[in-house]
């Protein structure tokens, strides 16, 4: 089945304004696609075709006609082509013809339909049938970059956490700024997106003081630098620039990042595992999400191919999924085991997926949980590294909140290490690690610092990878500087090593006494349920709405977790995301709330939520 | 056990087809080369900072102090830092919301996209909308997003000058489109006819391609040649006629060597044409911090401009960008800084003027320097680097060259390359990676090594040459007269 949309934009009908999605019976079929330029300036003698006319309207739509009245057979190849808005339709025949009235019928265009179909010719000629219509002429073409021509896997792909509620909540902001009376609140309490400094969070000293001096390295040849830095940072940052190729903090580096850095986080990622790493496996990239949408570039062919994805899940992997053209094989995370991952149901959604034709070929652990802020368990990795190893798939493990762990009886431990610790080396099992400089205690998500870490790959797969990074050159100087840093913070004896674990432990403590406010304060509003925030930076409570919200929320073209936050937003400025955004089990509505606030925000947020909770359920109370 | 998903076998076949020459073959051998202890001038890659440029101070500082703001504190900041500096940094700083570890809107800094849309309007004379304006991780970032729109399967073309430079062709292999090559004339220094494109439209058509985009480089690279205002007006008039995007990739616009060809934005010229066509062609430029006399390239900072976009698709385009999250907030300050300089009487100006006027005026010498080199020796032409950073010269190879490449399973251009590596230590690409037309061979340096090793580098290259051709010449070289 192919779904096509299809625009009319004639200007003199109302009813071709809107979208419409046709489903035709047939798939479209490249290997017959052809053009009405083909028609126009073919020279084979055999044709009499009558030659084509062009019709412009006014609204910029083109339409182009070609036709042989004499010869109206033959069989149908193709359906319709879509371009600039108007309908490019070849047809060779009958079921065609049925389809295209159908066509014709929704979009209330006058169609004739000519076909013809030249079976000795190769390729086979196909002639599109006329579609007319009665509005006015000019000379003007339909725009070749209008939504309805770009590429629809960026219409298809969506994001939430920037999403609808967030654009109306830079609104309000802007709203206010002019005019402070303007909402029932003062302030925009921004509790959507895993962005701690605009909160208020302050960075890590040493790792900035490091970073000022790669940025100016003349600054190390003044004695006034001893007075303003620390001494481990003036040391540290030349022992940077030594790895450096001609201390050029300005040059492109290597593709996969600079060589002296990856050693340092490879050392870094040996010392948290217990187990060797290699600085070749290491690709540094700009924050994590760019190495996520390469290994997608890289797995993803067609439609065919499959990544299984936690359900609830960062809809960073939905959206690049749906821009490489791939599909999404849900696993449901379990609620009500703290959002467990069941291998069981895994293995359940496997066999789905393939017995409707889908090629699993990578499974997504998100570990810290993203929404979902669950911990996984060690025997838990385990059974999942087993899995992919059975199955052939590759593990794409999300560790970008390993520093984000809360609760003394929950430990992170890579999937490497795991995986290595079972006995499974590079020929077991297909593993990448994605890290990021944006998360942790040191929260420099403006920097886009990260890198993965792949493991199991042959030379020949490493090539390519390697190719598909050298064709953005390499990624930003600063922020692979940062992830060395983060993965080499000082040590025990070092000059910053106790202002350091100072500002460390202040921010990961504060973040747990934010995550159990807000946990608490959740479970005791009518009908929310919250689990623990064990890691990473959110809380994603389920939310009971009654029958009256949801019938609201249909009215209202909405769904009704997305409802309820845009209600929420517009009463006290808090912005949530929708749970629907990260997809939730059918029937579910949650939200996720970011534990990012300052400590001294956050009982604004608890009252005004708490407030704006009960006159919602007291409003829609059944 | 089955084929695992990441077995090359069962790779995305779009991923196999790139291609990427500036960092391909030669590249590896030069690094061997390089490890095994030889001296490797690389001039593959435009990357001035790796050759010795460097950095404008003013702009260091300024970026020094947005990483650590808690310097601005210091009473004894004054003792590192001039005024202006510490100004500037305190005005990014004020731009950002978070300063520069957290995420940005996803089109970049709202304060520095308008910076962005003062320099467009001062530059090109029409106001610029800073809402259409989207920051980058570097122009490559750019052209992916944007090509990403524009492509939805094998049949959209994109019309590509041919040589030209690999980014494109890479991004479109990968996006699964088609390229549509258009030849530059390199008997007419490069110049772009318009006749040509029509063949190449025509014959895309004909093969069923929707073409839907071209794309120029101007300043050109490779080429170096600067488009004259005229040849953009037939460019745009022809993207008119013809329906189709223009992407105006403007990354040298400050590396200009030559008076008499000064570089007009396509933009400026779309905006002089009037309406119908100024409302009506789409085009997106791109610009970057990489280039210029800046050659921030490790930065990645860049941003582009979209013109007569309907406000959907750049919704659309939006979101694709949020999907990024937003680009590094140091890169954005950069570009902030390149195009919103220091201004007369500014503490930092003299020292600011003196180094990027250094900078500029060195390169003008060494692209003379390097073409007068290549016409000097034996079976090369070479044209005049009119802008940005690099030389194109025409090798004439004897075809008993040819052979000698044939038996060595080696493109003719690649062989001679690869002996020219060997031989002097000169890292340089080939042009097949960039495209020429058959039969004709060309190899690619950048103008960036430093001054002074210039007329060594230009004499070692003259020698190995001259030898090559003799080696390989016999009388051919009679028979051609």
């Amino acid at each position: 089945m192919c779904r096509s949309t299809v625009t009319s934009m004639c200007s003199n009908d109302q009813e071709h304004d809107r979208d419409m999605d046709i489903t035709n019976k047939i798939l479209m079929n490249r290997s017959n696609r052809k053009l009405e330029e083909e028609v126009h300036t073919s020279t084979r003698p055999s044709l009499s075709v009558q030659r084509s006319a062009t019709q412009r309207y006014g609204d910029g739509t083109r339409q182009d006609m070609t036709a042989d009245p004499e010869q109206n057979t033959g069989i149908v190849t193709e359906t319709c082509r879509i371009r600039m808005g108007t309908i490019w339709p070849y047809l060779e025949g009958i079921d065609a013809k049925v389809d295209m009235e159908q066509i014709h019928k929704k979009i209330s265009l006058k169609v004739n339909v000519k076909t013809i179909s030249f079976n000795n010719l190769y390729p086979p000629l196909l002639i599109p049938l006329f579609v007319s219509s009665s509005s006015s002429s000019s000379s003007t073409m339909a725009p070749p970059v209008t939504v309805n021509s770009i590429n629809p896997k960026v219409i298809e792909c969506e994001y939430a956490v920037r999403g609808e509620i967030v654009i109306l909540a830079q609104k309000l902001q802007e709203e206010i700024t002019k005019n402070p009376e303007a909402h029932p609140f003062e302030e925009i309490l921004y509790c959507n997106i895993g962005n701690p400094q605009s909160l208020g969070q302050q960075p890590i000293t040493f790792f900035r003081e490091v970073l000022a001096l790669c940025d100016h390295p003349s600054l190390l040849d003044k004695s006034e630098t001893k007075g303003l830095f620390s001494s481990d940072s003036i040391q540290r940052a030349g022992k940077i620039l030594e790895q450096i190729p001609g201390r050029a903090t300005g040059a492109y580096s290597h593709s996969q990042g600079i060589k002296g850095l990856r050693d340092t986080i490879a050392a870094g990622i040996e010392a948290r595992d217990g187990f060797p790493a290699d600085p070749n496996d290491i690709f540094l990239t700009d924050g994590a999400s760019p190495a996520v949408h390469m290994m997608m570039q890289l797995l993803v062919r067609s439609e065919k191919d499959g990544i299984l994805c936690p359900i609830p899940q960062y809809p960073l992997y939905s959206a690049s999924i749906a821009l490489h053209g791939g599909t999404l094989v849900p696993y449901y995370l379990d609620e009500a085991t703290g959002w467990g991952l069941e291998v069981s149901d895994l293995k359940k959604q496997l066999e789905t997926a393939k017995s409707n034709g889908i090629d699993v070929r990578a499974l997504v652990v998100i570990n810290p949980g993203n929404p979902t802020g669950q911990v996984l368990a060690e025997e838990n990795q385990k059974e999942i590294v087993k899995f992919c190893k059975e199955e052939g798939l590759v593990l794409l493990a999300d560790e970008v909140y390993q520093e984000n762990v809360y609760v003394p009886e929950k430990k992170f431990h890579s999937f490497k290490k795991v995986s290595r610790s079972m006995g499974y080396g590079e020929k077991d099992i297909h593993l990448v690690s994605f890290q990021s400089v944006s998360k942790g205690y040191y929260g420099e998500c403006g920097k886009r610092g990260g890198y993965m870490e792949i493991t199991g790959f042959g030379a020949d797969v490493r090539e390519h990878i390697y190719k598909l990074a050298s064709v953005n050159l390499c990624s930003n100087i600063s922020g692979q500087i940062l992830a060395s840093l983060v993965m080499s913070p000082p040590k025990v004896g070092d000059e910053s090593y106790e202002s350091y674990t100072a500002e460390r432990d202040g921010i990961l403590s504060s973040l747990a006494r934010r995550a159990k406010t807000l946990e608490d304060a959740f479970n005791k509003l009518e009908g929310v349920t919250c689990n623990k925030a064990e890691g990473a930076m959110y809380l994603f409570p389920r939310i009971t709405l009654p029958e009256k919200a949801i019938k609201a929320a249909g009215e209202a073209k909405t769904a009704p977790d997305a409802f309820y936050c845009r209600r929420l937003l517009t009463e006290t400025g808090i912005v949530f995301v929708p749970g629907s955004g990260f997809r939730q089990v059918p029937g579910t509505w949650h939200f996720r709330c970011t534990i990012l606030p300052q400590e001294d925000k956050i009982p604004a947020v608890v009252t005004r939520l708490t407030d704006f909770h009960k006159r919602f359920m007291e409003e829609f109370s059944d | 056990m089955g084929l695992k998903a990441l077995d090359y076998e069962t790779l995305n076949e779009n991923v196999k087809k790139v291609q990427y020459a500036v960092r391909g073959e030669l590249y590896l051998r030069a690094s061997e080369l390089q490890k095994e202890g030889k001296k490797i001038i690389f001039t593959n890659v435009g990357n001035p900072h790796a050759l010795g440029q460097k950095p404008l101070t003013f702009p260091r500082q300024v970026v020094a102090l947005c990483q650590a703001p808690f310097l601005l504190d210091d009473p004894n900041v004054g003792l590192l830092f001039p005024a202006d500096a510490i100004a500037r940094a305190k005005h990014y700083l004020s731009l950002t919301s978070g300063g520069l570890g957290a995420y940005s809107d996803s089109r970049g800094i709202p304060g520095v996209r308008k910076e962005v849309a003062e320099f467009i309007e001062r530059r090109d004379g029409y106001p610029s909308d800073p809402e259409l304006i989207f920051l980058t991780d570097g122009a490559s970032k750019g052209v992916m997003q944007i090509l990403n729109c524009i492509i939805r399967g094998e049949g959209d073309g994109i019309l590509v000058p041919v040589p030209q430079y690999p980014l494109y062709s890479a991004t479109i292999s990968l996006l699964g489109g088609s390229l549509v090559p258009y030849y530059l004339e390199e008997t007419a220094n490069w110049g772009l006819d318009v006749n040509n494109l029509r063949e190449s439209v025509a014959q895309a058509r004909f093969k069923g391609i929707t073409v839907r985009a071209m794309v120029i480089i101007n300043p050109g690279n490779p080429t170096g040649q600067c488009l004259s205002e005229a040849n953009l007006r037939e460019i745009i008039n022809f993207c008119y006629q013809e329906n189709l995007v223009l992407l105006g990739d403007e990354v040298y616009q400050q590396n200009i060597y030559q008076d008499e060809r000064p570089f007009i934005s396509a933009r400026k010229v779309l905006m002089d044409m009037g309406p119908p066509i100024s409302k009506e062609v789409q085009l997106v430029s791109f610009h970057t911090v990489s280039k210029g006399y800046w050659g921030e390239c490790g930065q990645r900072g860049g941003y582009f401009e979209m013109t007569n976009l309907p406000p959907q698709t750049v919704d659309e385009i939006y979101k694709i960008a949020s999907i990024a999250l937003s680009p590094n907030v140091p890169a954005q300050i950069f570009m902030g800084l390149m195009v919103n300089p220091l201004k007369p009487g500014d503490i930092s100006y003299e020292q600011f003027v003196r180094e990027s006027q250094g900078i500029l005026e060195s390169l003008r010498r060494r692209a003379r320097i390097m073409t007068d080199g290549f016409n000097s020796c034996k079976n090369v032409v070479c044209n005049f680097t009119e802008g940005a950073m690099y030389s194109f010269p025409q090798i004439r190879l004897p075809p008993k060259a040819m052979e000698a490449a044939k038996q060595a399973g080696k493109v003719p251009d690649v062989f001679y390359c690869l002996k020219l590596l060997e031989a002097t230590g000169i890292s340089t690409v080939p042009g097949s990676g960039f495209g020429q037309k058959e039969g004709v061979f060309h190899l690619r340096t950048t103008i960036l090594p430093a001054e002074e090793d210039m007329p060594a580098i230009m004499s070692s290259f003259k020698k190995f040459n001259d030898e090559f051709m003799d080696q390989y010449e016999d009388n051919w070289n009679h028979s051609r007269m």
